[in-house]
This record gives C-alpha cells, sequence and structure tokens, in this order.
C-alpha cells in the first residue's frame, strides 16, 4: 500500500469521526416518547363524579369530544362504535327530565374482565378498564357481561386510526377514561370538554382530591349499586 | 453512525435485499442490523408493558418508528414496496398486521390533515 493510500485512508477515518461527532449530539435530541417510566400504581384510582344537575338537556359535547378524541364515526347504527351515549331519563310520575353520559363505568370488580376468557379484558392497576386488542378474540361474551351496555365491537375495517388510538376490526372496544391523555396528566376529553364542568375527574383513593372531597360531602350513586361491582364513575342528582 | 451504516448498505446490494425509504432516519434506537432481527421481539416487550402498566417511554415504541421512519412522500411506512415496513415484510413474505389497529402515518401530517 503506497504512502498516498494511508494517509487517505487516515484522513477518511478522522473525517468519518469529526461528522458523527458533529452529528451525534442534535440526533440524541431525538425525541423519545414522552410519559411516565414507572408502571401505575393501585395507590391511584381514577374516577369521575357526573353532576347530573349541572348536566344541560340537549348537549352532547361530551359525546363529541369523545368521538373526536378517539376517531369514532359518531354514527348511531348498530354496527357503530358507541363509546359514550347521552341518556336523556324523565319520571312518569312527576315529569322530571335529566340527561346523563353513560359509559364504561369502570368497575373495581368488571364483570367484562371476569367473563373474558383470552384475559384481554383487564382492569389496570390505577382502576381504568381496557381490552388488550392484541389478545382479544373478538368472542363479545364481554358485551353481554357488562350491565351498562358499555362495549362496542368493531365490525369494519377502519382506515386512519388516531396514533394514540388504535382501533381495530375483529375486536371490542370501549371507553379508555382517555387513558394515553391521563397518562400525561391530562383530563379525559369529555371532562375538558364539558361547557358546565359536570364531569369531575380525579382521583378516588386520595383523600385530598378534589372528587374524594365532593363524595363525601354530596350524595353520590353508582348506577346499579346493587350489582357491588364498585364503579369508578359516580352519579350526583339522580 | 455512518461507519455502521456502510457494511448494512454494502449487504443491502450484495444480497438483492429491499431498498427502503427510510423517511427522515437519523440515528436508530438501536443498531439497525440488530433491530431487523430483534424488531418484534422488542415492539412485544413494550406494547404489553404499555397497555397492561401503562410504561411509556419505553425507546422501542411504534409510534416512534413511524415518526421518524414514514416516508417523507405520503408520511406512511406501509403501502408501497419501499415503504420502511412493507419493503422487508413483502421481500420476507411475512404478514405485518400492526397497521390494521395503528396508525401507519406520521402523527404530524395527520395533524395537519385534520386542520384543513
Amino acid at each position: 500500500m503506497s504512502d498516498t493510500d494511508v494517509q487517505r485512508r487516515q484522513f477518511l477515518k478522522t473525517s468519518v469521526g469529526a461528522a458523527a461527532v458533529a452529528i451525534a449530539p442534535g440526533m440524541l435530541l431525538f425525541d423519545m416518547a414522552h410519559g411516565k417510566s414507572e408502571p401505575v400504581s393501585s395507590k391511584v384510582r381514577w374516577g369521575m363524579l357526573i353532576d347530573t344537575a349541572k348536566c344541560a338537556t340537549g348537549c352532547d359535547d361530551c359525546v363529541q369530544a369523545c368521538n373526536k378524541e378517539n376517531g369514532l364515526s359518531g354514527g348511531l347504527s348498530p354496527t357503530d362504535s358507541q363509546w359514550m351515549r347521552r341518556v336523556d331519563l324523565r319520571d312518569m310520575r312527576n315529569g322530571r327530565e335529566l340527561s346523563l353520559p353513560m359509559m364504561c363505568q369502570h368497575c373495581a370488580e368488571p364483570p367484562c374482565a371476569d367473563v373474558c376468557p383470552t384475559g384481554a379484558s383487564f382492569k389496570r392497576a390505577d382502576g381504568i378498564v381496557l381490552v388488550d386488542k392484541h389478545i382479544c378474540i373478538g368472542c363479545r361474551y364481554c358485551m353481554m357481561a357488562c350491565p351498562y351496555k358499555a362495549r362496542s365491537f368493531v365490525h369494519e375495517p377502519l382506515h386512519d386510526q388516531k396514533p394514540d388510538v388504535p382501533r381495530g376490526k375483529g375486536t371490542v372496544e370501549s371507553c379508555t377514561m382517555c387513558v394515553h391523555r391521563v397518562d400525561k396528566g391530562q383530563q379525559p376529553a369529555c371532562a375538558e370538554a364539558c361547557p358546565n364542568k359536570s364531569i369531575l375527574f380525579g382521583n378516588l383513593n386520595d383523600p385530598e382530591s378534589e372528587i374524594s372531597k365532593k363524595i363525601r360531602t354530596v350524595a353520590s350513586t353508582q348506577i346499579r349499586a346493587d350489582l357491588g361491582l364498585n364503579t369508578g364513575i359516580r352519579y350526583q342528582g339522580i | 453512525m455512518l461507519l455502521v451504516l456502510i457494511p448494512a448498505q454494502a449487504a443491502t446490494e450484495s444480497y438483492g435485499m429491499p431498498k427502503l425509504d427510510i423517511g427522515k432516519g437519523g440515528h436508530c434506537v438501536a443498531d439497525p442490523q440488530w433491530m431487523r432481527v430483534n424488531h418484534m421481539k422488542v415492539l412485544f416487550q413494550q406494547r404489553d408493558e404499555t397497555v397492561r402498566l401503562g410504561i411509556r417511554d419505553g425507546k422501542y415504541s411504534l409510534k416512534n418508528c413511524v415518526e421518524c421512519h414514514a416516508s417523507l412522500r405520503d408520511n406512511s411506512v406501509i403501502g408501497r414496496a419501499d415503504s420502511f415496513c412493507e419493503g422487508c415484510h413483502r421481500y420476507e413474505a411475512v404478514r405485518i398486521d400492526c397497521f390494521e389497529c395503528h396508525s401507519s402515518k406520521r402523527s404530524s401530517a395527520l395533524a395537519q390533515q385534520e386542520s384543513k
């Protein structure tokens, strides 16, 4: 090998090294996923208190926000997914009317998880009930077990899902309490969208949280409390 | 980084492996050759941790793969013979079903689409 070759090689090596050093710091700034690196813990139990007195008749801002956040079509046919629906109630004897949003109640003892044959339906340590769609086989036992009719089955292939909310044909899905937002420290989309602030989101296990304080002072109801499921969603004024 | 890429490039040419549109590219979370062999294992591991335990800052995130490696032409990692994911998967005849549920588009592109 001639002397020129050696020098040339040396030069190339040095310049490649210099280029790597020059590029590396910028590359290291590459934005990693944000969020916690700790697993969620049962010290937290996420829940909501819904004040039906403040929930305006005819308003469905929470439902719209849910559809937008999670990429749902908003259609109402039997094969469209509905994670949250507005329910209007009327007392036939005295004509009292009220509206409330109805969705997965995030039970402490979720019947959907009990009946799931694959373990796809599960409750996270912080009380959020989810479907692990990677192992859901679409049998829909959970839909039959849920007393709140909160779950939907995806019948058709989907396109352009939200990056944070993967959804796909052949799996069951329901309200995730906007788990992707909660993990970032944000509120669920419905709670944020409510114009009357009638959805209060917070940690039921923290005695100092706003939701715990309110549950201590006002009368709140769990829907179908007789089932003993200990729901994470509580209603006030029904 | 460049030193790692050079042998990989040579291998691509000599074995007739697919040429991929690697999008923005840049420094991968691990050595590219290692990723070719092991990406499915680390993605599976991390997906379980994320879904079940809520750990969201792992480095082997499918969303991050797409963010860097979606083609700059159509913002997607699938759909063409040289797409970052589909290119190799077609070559290896391995069905890829991640994107039946997960978004194959770069999230910044989706945000732009929405604002229109």
